[in-house]
């Protein structure tokens, strides 16, 4: 899941100005996340409309980062866009310039902040799992990933600094190589430690590949 | 038998070292350094320089280090993993070789969201583990990470790492220790011990496993200057144990400096005679005035 959070809404409002607005939302990632979905679409209309910012219409894609579906549905909305200077996305990083490739006569707005790859660990908490590093080496530790969830990305072991189970970067959040060891130690696989983990291949990262 | 630094010198004679910590200055000006290494000259086998410590913006440990080093004192230069990727750290490696750096410290670095740039992206590219081994390799088979061959100079550097016996998860300290030996380490540079009790421990797993004959380890020991630095250090820095004996000795003391400066003393005579234990690191934090009395009280004068 791409975790993203709503802008500020004076932010958002200085963005905006007071030009006419189509408002773009998302089926799934931002409505998961209760920051793009159609109820608060709908909240960001109304929100709008009481700083008397005229709202021409909106829509909520499915998902936003389908480019040709985006063009399917875009299409069925000519009208409402046309009469819009500025399209407010209400979605992930990728779903904005999606929109950003169809839509090309009014200014787009970035409504969302995206965080990350992450589990929703219930509702309204997230935690990032992943980073998306093209070369996944989870089975090494477990099943948890130190690349994404060590704030120093350690692979050799933990820095130390954990108190209590936390990272001593956020009292918030687990230290992973806690984890990792407690996992190991259970499974009787502690050896798998032991190893000399040699420096991560970044050039498989998406870094370097940008396209599949 | 040719030794690469005076360190190794003195480790390899089975002599206790002596290593001093000299933080580098929060601004160019060089005699803040020049000072620190008149005062604590002769009182060292080595002086470690540390590389922006706590995360906080300070004159490259490089530069220290040659300042060091025309003055004729032997530094080990500390090199993080958090703000260089595996270009600059192996480029620093062959430039620090080639000024006459002959000990280079290996560590991860501490986060940066700890000190006065929290905004900065770290890098952490490799880690220290990883960090000893990519020298190692430079020093014994002239290779770079990538299998890149070195063309000409293999930088002769005696390689040192930090461990800290206090951490979490502790029964994973010593797998840690060993790890950084089988990637390359030559001496090993603890956390500061005030807990002398939990650092047998950590030393009597490390004698049972035979480390003690594969690696330096070289103690760390920090003289506590108030009783606000015992709190600070007690309560918010990650992986130190102050035990409540030492903090109450501060807290109830008429005169604390004087206080931490015996503790200091006592832990000195109490570390040096463990078994396995080769050398004494002192960090004395923006306290190196305190160095050449504790190193004298302490019989380590003069150095070999």
């Amino acid at each position: 899941m791409i975790i993203t959070k709503q802008k500020d809404f004076n932010e958002l409002l200085s963005s905006v100005g007071k030009e006419p607005v189509f408002i773009v939302g998302c089926s799934e990632c931002a409505t998961m996340c209760h920051t793009g979905g159609e109820k608060e679409v709908l909240e960001m209309k109304g929100a709008l409309e009481d700083k008397n910012i005229p709202v021409t219409g909106w829509v909520i894609l499915e998902p936003a980062c389908h480019l040709q579906n985006d063009k399917r549905i875009l299409r069925k909305y000519k009208d409402e866009v046309n009469k819009a200077n500025k399209i407010l996305v209400l979605a992930c990083g990728n779903g904005i310039q999606t929109v950003s490739e169809i839509i090309e006569n009014a200014e787009v707005i970035a409504g969302n902040d995206t965080l990350f790859l992450g589990e929703i660990k219930r509702a309204n908490e997230f935690e990032k799992r992943c980073n998306m590093c093209g070369d996944c080496i989870e089975d090494l530790f477990g099943g948890f990933c130190p690349v994404s969830r060590c704030p120093k990305s350690m692979l050799n072991g933990p820095c130390g600094g954990s108190i209590d189970g936390k990272c001593e970067v956020d009292s918030n959040i687990d230290c992973v190589w806690d984890l990792i060891y407690k996992r190991l130690k259970e499974k009787k696989q502690l050896q798998l430690l032991k190893i000399i983990q040699e420096p991560k291949d970044w050039s498989k990262s998406t870094e370097t590949r940008r396209a599949l | 038998m040719n030794y690469r630094s005076n360190l190794e010198r003195v480790l390899s004679k089975g002599k206790l070292a002596v290593t001093a910590e000299i933080g580098p200055p929060k601004g160019s000006d060089p005699d803040k350094i020049t000072r620190k290494g008149e005062i604590t000259k002769g009182c060292a086998d080595a002086f470690n320089v540390t590389d922006n410590q706590t995360a906080v913006v300070r004159m490259s440990s490089m530069a220290c280090s040659c300042i060091l080093l025309k003055m004729g004192l032997e530094p080990v230069m500390q090199i993080t993993c958090r703000d260089r990727n595996r270009i600059a750290l192996q480029s620093d490696v062959l430039g620090a070789s080639a000024i006459g750096i002959k000990n280079i410290l290996c560590i991860t670095g501490d986060h940066q969201s700890f000190g006065n740039h929290p905004e900065s992206k770290g890098v952490y590219d490799i880690d220290s583990i990883q960090f000893i081994q990519t020298i190692k390799n430079m020093r014994g088979i002239g290779v770079f990470q990538s299998g890149d061959k070195i063309l000409s100079g293999k930088p002769d550097i005696f390689i040192g790492a930090a461990a800290n016996p206090f951490a979490d998860p502790y029964e994973f300290r010593v797998d840690r220790l060993e790890k950084k030996i089988e990637a390359g380490a030559d001496f090993i540079q603890t956390q500061s011990i005030f807990n002398v009790n939990k650092f047998n421990i950590w030393m009597d797993e490390v004698r049972s496993r035979g480390l003690d004959r594969k690696v330096h380890i070289i103690a760390g020991v920090t003289p506590l200057k108030s009783l606000k630095m015992a709190d600070r250090m007690r309560f918010h820095i990650p992986g130190v144990d102050i035990p409540e004996h030492v903090a109450n000795r501060m807290k109830n003391s008429g005169d604390p400096k004087r206080e931490g400066y015996e503790i200091a003393l006592e832990l000195i005579n109490d570390i040096k005679k463990i078994k396995g234990v080769h050398g004494l690191h002192i960090t004395a934090l923006f306290w190196e005035d305190v160095i050449p009395s504790l190193v004298r009280e302490s019989g380590f004068l003069p150095r070999p």
